[in-house]
């Protein structure tokens, strides 16, 4: 037999540690922990909530889909779900069109421009529960102020009951949220208005265009990539508020108002159980995940922004 | 086609007044290039007559219309911008046909239209291309093409070749200038290159800080500037000026502050004992005569040479066709040709001699 010098290997870890992939996996490993325990674990536990029948006070037993089913037959949860896509869908529409109005406004040569544009921002920098609040005062159904200068005006006999009737409630919320999103949608369209060259506009004007042709032919088909940005995250604060609706009807009169959001505190944590709450936040799952899939779609780089400058 | 009129145009912006009463007169299809210094007003102007910007005062005419208040898609008009301002979003094709589609044009005849300005323009095989993945000079070609296809009154430029590079800034010079000659449109355009300015116009309007310095063909100004600034602006290298005034007893002789005498044959109505400006182009000197110059250095080209010398204590610069030997410090006879001297005034800066 001949010899084989055999060339000595070298302990495990050390080559593991040489290694560029194992290296990088060890820088990895704390960002991956602190994710895994700040944003897995609680959306783990909450989807394993939604399965158990936990109640406050009293760990749960597993009881695999009995909560969906129970969900599935309760016609205040699907009151909810239908509120949620109501709010959503109108309060969302709303707060575009009335946002790219301003953002075109504000985009405009104006006195006080940047006076305007500190203005706007108001309503975004005070805390949701402070405006919640004055909301509150302003829907009261005797001290309304809007009852009160319709009725000055002559306009209506008695107070508007704003918070108290149920399709009066949900225009009601859905307008506090329109005020309250406006500014984000605003500011933010205004500062993708401000990436187009104003060439551009001159070009149209003179090729021909009137305003309105310049709005929809160069403008707004620029604007689509900011768009689809702003939409995703107005569309995703909307589908989960909880603080208006909490302090201005506490999801009344009689569910009107009750967002899944709400009404997945309200079982959960006065109503005391737990599992059920979860299990309808869980069910907002779903719908997110259609407005992410559909922001992804409409954030793709359309075909005249790729190539090189 | 369309004349074009500036009847003592002037434009504010706040209190601050940046063109002070301009007039120009452009004949129809004529190819008008407004050259001067950065600011002197040149965009203003051309986006006055665009209708991009407002008229503070004074008339602007198209043909025989006043347009002061007509919307700029009124105006039947097509501008090249600096920056080319192609839609991003839509392609070379639309991009071209843009205004023609939103006449409700159709698309057969769109077609037809923009293709032969493609053809023209050597852009047919980039027709499905965006903006973003054309070069500089293609860009260049499709905003030429976008104002081409729909046939306006009178094209506009403003500084159509700044971003290109030296040698394609040559090349489309000669395009759009055999653009001009075919299509024979009424063009305006705008350029702080004198050299631009001088091959491609058929009028050349001088402008200095928001005031029309002398209007002309290219080479009445080259040949007979009216005041010192178009002097100096008009020709590459620039026109010498030494300072000085005419000798008392011989108006042929400008004396100079340095006691040098030059001559000069048509000093007009100039009075000696003024102080006067002597200018002479680098090319109207020849080699051999009495007047003395040191050498400083000497650039051959190859065609020509170019010598910086000192005439007195006065920097200027000459241009010979013959090669030359001379050296730093060496002394240099020449002869001016007297025919060819400038006489300005030094305050006014006016022209004095014929
Ligand atoms: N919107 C504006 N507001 C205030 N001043 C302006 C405005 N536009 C231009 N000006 C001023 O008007 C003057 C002329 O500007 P203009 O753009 O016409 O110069 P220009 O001759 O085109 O220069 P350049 O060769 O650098 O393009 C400049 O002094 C400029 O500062
Ligand atoms: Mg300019």
């Amino acid at each position: 037999m001949t010899d084989v010098p055999l060339t000595p290997r070298r302990p495990l870890l050390a080559r593991f540690l040489e290694s560029r992939n194992g290296l990088g996996l060890l820088f990895m490993l704390p960002a991956a922990v602190f994710l895994l325990c700040f944003l897995t674990y609680p959306l783990g536990l909450g989807v394993w909530l939604g399965f158990t029948d936990t109640r406050i006070g009293r760990t749960g037993e597993f009881i695999g889909l009995e909560n969906y089913i129970w969900l599935f037959d309760d016609p205040i949860f699907w009151l909810s779900v239908y509120n949620t896509i109501l709010y959503t869908v109108v309060a969302s529409v709303l707060k575009f069109g009335l946002g790219l109005w301003l953002a075109l406004i504000l985009n405009e040569h104006l006195p006080f421009k940047t006076f305007f544009r500190a203005i706007i921002l108001l309503p975004w920098v005070v805390p949701t529960v402070l405006s919640a609040l004055a909301f509150w005062w302003i829907y009261d159904s005797q001290f309304s102020i809007i009852s009160w200068v319709l009725m000055q005006w002559g306009l209506i006999d008695t107070p508007i009951n704003f918070l108290g009737q149920p399709n009066h409630a949900r225009a009601s919320v859905i307008a506090a949220n329109v005020w309250r999103g406006i500014p984000f949608v605003a500011i933010s369209l205004l500062a993708g208005l401000q990436t187009i060259p104003q060439s551009l506009n001159e070009a149209a004007a003179l090729d021909g265009a009137t305003s309105w042709q310049r709005f929809t032919k160069v403008t707004l088909p620029l604007l689509t990539p900011i768009i689809a940005v702003v939409m995703t995250f107005s569309v995703l604060f909307t589908f989960t508020d909880f603080q208006l609706i909490y302090v201005l009807t506490r999801g009344g009169p009689v569910n009107a108002t009750h967002l899944m959001a709400t009404l997945s505190f309200q079982r959960a944590i006065p109503g005391g159980q737990l599992g059920e709450g979860a299990a309808i936040a869980v069910a907002m799952i779903p719908f997110l995940l259609a407005a992410i899939l559909f922001s992804f779609f409409g954030l793709q780089r359309r075909r005249w922004q790729q190539g090189n400058d | 086609m369309a004349s074009v009129t500036f009847r003592d145009v002037r434009k504010a912006f706040g209190s601050v007044e940046v063109l002070h009463g301009v007039s120009i007169d452009i004949e129809e299809g004529q190819f008008v290039v407004l050259v001067g210094p950065s600011g002197c007003g040149k965009s203003t102007l051309l986006r006055m007559l665009a209708g991009l910007e407002h008229i503070t005062a004074g008339e602007i005419l198209i043909g025989d219309r006043v347009v002061n208040t007509l919307p700029p898609k009124e105006r039947d008009i097509a501008m090249v911008f600096q920056n080319y301002a192609l839609y991003p979003h839509i392609t070379v094709a639309e991009n071209m046909g843009f205004s023609l589609k939103l006449k409700g044009v159709s698309k057969k005849e769109i077609e037809s239209l923009v293709s032969p300005a493609a053809e023209m323009l050597g852009l047919s095989h980039l027709l499905d291309r965006y903006p973003r993945q054309l070069s500089g000079g293609q860009r260049q070609r499709v905003a030429m093409g976008r104002a081409i296809v729909r046939k306006p009154q009178v094209f506009l430029f403003d500084e159509p070749l700044s971003n290109l590079d030296a040698k394609l800034r040559v090349s489309m010079r000669t395009e759009i200038k055999n653009l001009h000659q075919r299509l024979k449109t009424t063009t305006v355009y705008v350029t702080h290159d004198q050299i631009e300015a001088m091959t491609m116009a058929d009028k050349i309007v001088v402008m200095h800080d928001g005031i029309v310095a002398q209007v002309g063909a290219p080479l009445d100004l080259y040949d007979r500037p009216e005041n010192l600034f178009v002097a100096g602006f008009i020709g590459s290298p620039a026109m010498n000026m030494v300072t000085g005034t005419l000798d008392a007893n011989d108006r042929n002789i400008f004396v100079t502050g340095d006691g040098e005498r030059l001559p000069i044959a048509e000093p007009g109505d100039a009075e000696p004992g003024r102080e006067m400006i002597y200018g002479v182009r680098p090319e109207h000197f020849q080699l051999g005569g009495d007047t003395t110059l040191r050498v400083e250095v000497v650039e051959p080209t190859g065609s020509e040479t170019h010598v910086v010398a000192f005439l007195g204590e006065t920097e200027i610069v000459c241009v010979f066709r013959e090669r030359i030997s001379a050296g730093p410090g060496d002394e240099l006879k020449v002869t001016i040709d007297a025919g060819s001297v400038h006489l300005f005034d030094a305050k006014e800066g006016d022209r004095l001699s014929v």
